[in-house]
């Protein structure tokens, strides 16, 4: 008997070399996203902390005069950053409005099968690459505005803008769908059956009680302005004057990254660490964008069972 | 008495509470269709000055100052190699980070905490931020060169954060209940997940995989950094020198003779063809293969 009740207790397991060497591979590849974000940083901060040395950080984050390629030369910042601010503004105008206005329809207007049809296609929109906008405001936006009146340079802020807006309508508008979707319905019957109408269901139920989604939304679609590239290349020109003018050229940070990487400035002079200064500032901003975006989630965030 | 005020003061109500609803749908309406409009001018604006160069030309002749001559070629070449080289890294390395987050990561732990935070984080990251570390690691560090290895790199990083944000959704949309039968027939937590959970997630993890790639082959300003803006006759290898379609198109389109713009244009017809083509195979997969537990 006692024989037969030690042979049932359990013998600790033995290890499964196999195992350990599977977790550990799993492991391995869950550490290439933190090697991302670390190379980035190296990859950002290094360089730019010796351009830094080079150029005084006050007179880069207040100078009003980018010309880091002309023989006298300034490395103002303010340019590049008030045209990347002006282009994602106009950019803005057309998504909020836009997305958040697609949104309220999915999710409290359209039936099933309709909101089945206009998501994907929607997100259809948000899987055209960015050049080809780019290639759409240059060649399509910029002479429709100059045909209705608007005398906007062959470069503008103004076309580019519009078009990336449109471009980022369907992730404020998925984002947005979702956070509404989620607004429980008991809610919504509470206040039809106090009376309301759709319009106030819509505006003054659901739409508050799924701000923080819409919000995070909102910034997101902002995030996604002001690192957007391809559009802001083609469409708003390389010119970094300091203008609040839609109607003239302006040259946003990552078009400047992308102007000065693709030519040929030498390896380790000045011009060369502006990359890495001008995608530090990039980074930066997007990152206290992003960082706004959940701490407003968090703070707005309604909790339902 | 009372009644009859009520009644009189809902009348009064409606007409205005009406055109306001109606007022605010057709705001509605609008706004979903400002982006469909768009959609729809861009592809016709694209087709009618494209579509008459898309001919055995551009799809055989490598690019030329000529543009008669013109083609797209080694460009073509390059997005295809791109597309083959971004699926046999990305998946295994995605797949694996989200069988480890969702299967074996200890969530209490801060170290997966942070992990999780830092993957929502880059990807919200710009993509010209992937092509600085390009630039930066593969390119100048690495000394890998302007090759079109290192594009499938950059751009594998860049879509690796959602692939495995789509695979943990796939391997978390499949019930315990499999996995609880599998341990109680005494399989090893590997066995469980290579043989019950992977099966099950797959059509997920394949549709947002296909998904991942037709955005990262559309990509063009990290390809722009390490430099694929260059005139390439050849055709491409792995360690050469490349171009790619979208980097083919932003330089057709920046040149002033409007020809090339057509060219651009029948360049951008190609690669909404390749990337409807992919988007379409997704969904198709996962009408097809989505299991409802």
């Amino acid at each position: 008997m006692a024989t037969g009740a030690e042979s049932l207790t359990l013998a600790p397991p033995r290890t499964r070399w196999g195992e350990v060497v599977i977790h550990g591979l799993l492991g391995l590849c869950a550490m290439v996203s933190v090697a991302t974000t670390v190379g980035i940083v190296v990859a950002l901060f290094l360089p730019a902390f010796e351009f830094f040395q080079q150029v005084g950080v006050i007179d880069y984050i207040t100078g009003t005069e980018w010309a880091p390629l002309f023989l006298q030369k300034s490395f103002g910042v303010v340019p590049l950053i008030v045209g990347t601010l002006v282009v994602t503004f106009w950019a803005c105008l057309v998504a909020i409005p836009c997305g958040l206005g697609a949104a309220i329809f999915l999710s409290e207007y359209a039936g099933v099968r309709t909101r089945k049809t206009l998501k994907p296609a929607l997100e259809t929109l948000a899987g055209i690459p960015t050049v080809v906008f780019g290639y759409f405001a240059l060649t399509f936006v910029t002479p429709l505005l100059r045909d209705i009146g608007i005398q906007v340079d062959i470069f503008n802020a103004l076309s580019a803008g519009l078009v990336m807006g449109v471009m980022i309508i369907p992730t404020v508008a998925s984002i947005s769908e979702d956070a509404m979707s989620a607004v429980p319905s008991d809610l919504r019957q509470g206040a039809y059956a106090l009376g309301s109408s759709k319009l106030q269901v819509s505006t003054r139920i659901v739409v508050p009680a799924a701000v923080s989604g819409i919000v995070a939304a909102f910034v997101l679609g902002i995030s996604r302005g002001i690192g957007e590239t391809m559009i802001a290349l083609l469409a708003a020109g390389q010119q970094p004057g300091l203008t609040f003018d839609p109607k003239q050229a302006v040259e946003t940070m990552a078009a400047f990254i992308a102007a000065t990487g693709a030519g040929d400035v030498p390896t380790g002079s000045v011009e060369y660490k502006t990359i890495f200064a001008v995608g530090a500032t990039l980074f930066v901003m997007t990152l206290i964008v992003n960082a706004v975006s959940i701490r407003l989630v968090r703070k707005y965030r309604e909790v339902y069972e | 008495m009372s009644a009859a005020a009520a009644s009189v003061e809902l009348q009064s109500d409606k007409p205005r509470g009406v055109w306001r609803g109606r007022i605010f749908v057709a705001f509605l309406l609008l706004s979903l269709a400002i982006g469909f409009v768009t959609l729809g001018t861009l592809v016709i604006q694209v087709l009618l000055r494209g579509i008459a160069y898309v001919d055995p030309v551009l799809l055989t002749n490598p690019p030329s100052s000529d543009p008669n001559i013109a083609g797209a070629r080694p460009a073509i070449l390059a997005t295809l190699y791109l597309g083959v080289m971004l699926i046999a890294f990305t998946v295994p390395i995605g797949v694996g980070t989200a069988i480890y987050l969702e299967e074996y990561a200890n969530r209490d732990r801060w170290f997966n905490r942070l992990l999780e935070l830092n993957i929502q984080n880059l990807a919200a990251v710009p993509s010209i931020v992937y092509g600085i570390l390009g630039l930066a690691f593969l390119v100048r560090g690495l000394g890998l060169g302007r090759v079109l290895l290192a594009g499938a790199l950059i751009l594998t990083l860049l879509v690796l954060p959602t692939v495995i944000i789509a695979s943990r959704e796939a391997i978390r949309a499949v019930p315990p209940s499999i996995r609880e039968g599998a341990y109680a027939l005494g399989a090893t937590k590997w066995q469980v997940t290579w043989r019950q959970v992977l099966p099950a997630a797959i059509p997920g993890i394949a549709t947002g995989s296909i998904l991942a790639v037709a955005r990262a082959i559309g990509e063009t300003a990290p390809l722009i950094l390490i430099g694929a803006l260059t005139f390439i006759s050849f055709n491409p290898t792995v360690l050469g020198p490349f171009t790619a379609l979208p980097v083919q198109i932003y330089n057709w389109t920046r040149l002033p003779n409007p020809e090339f713009k057509n060219l651009a244009a029948a360049a951008i017809i190609l690669l909404l063809v390749i990337i409807l083509m992919l988007n379409a195979g997704a969904i198709y997969l996962r009408n097809r293969y989505q299991k409802k537990w």
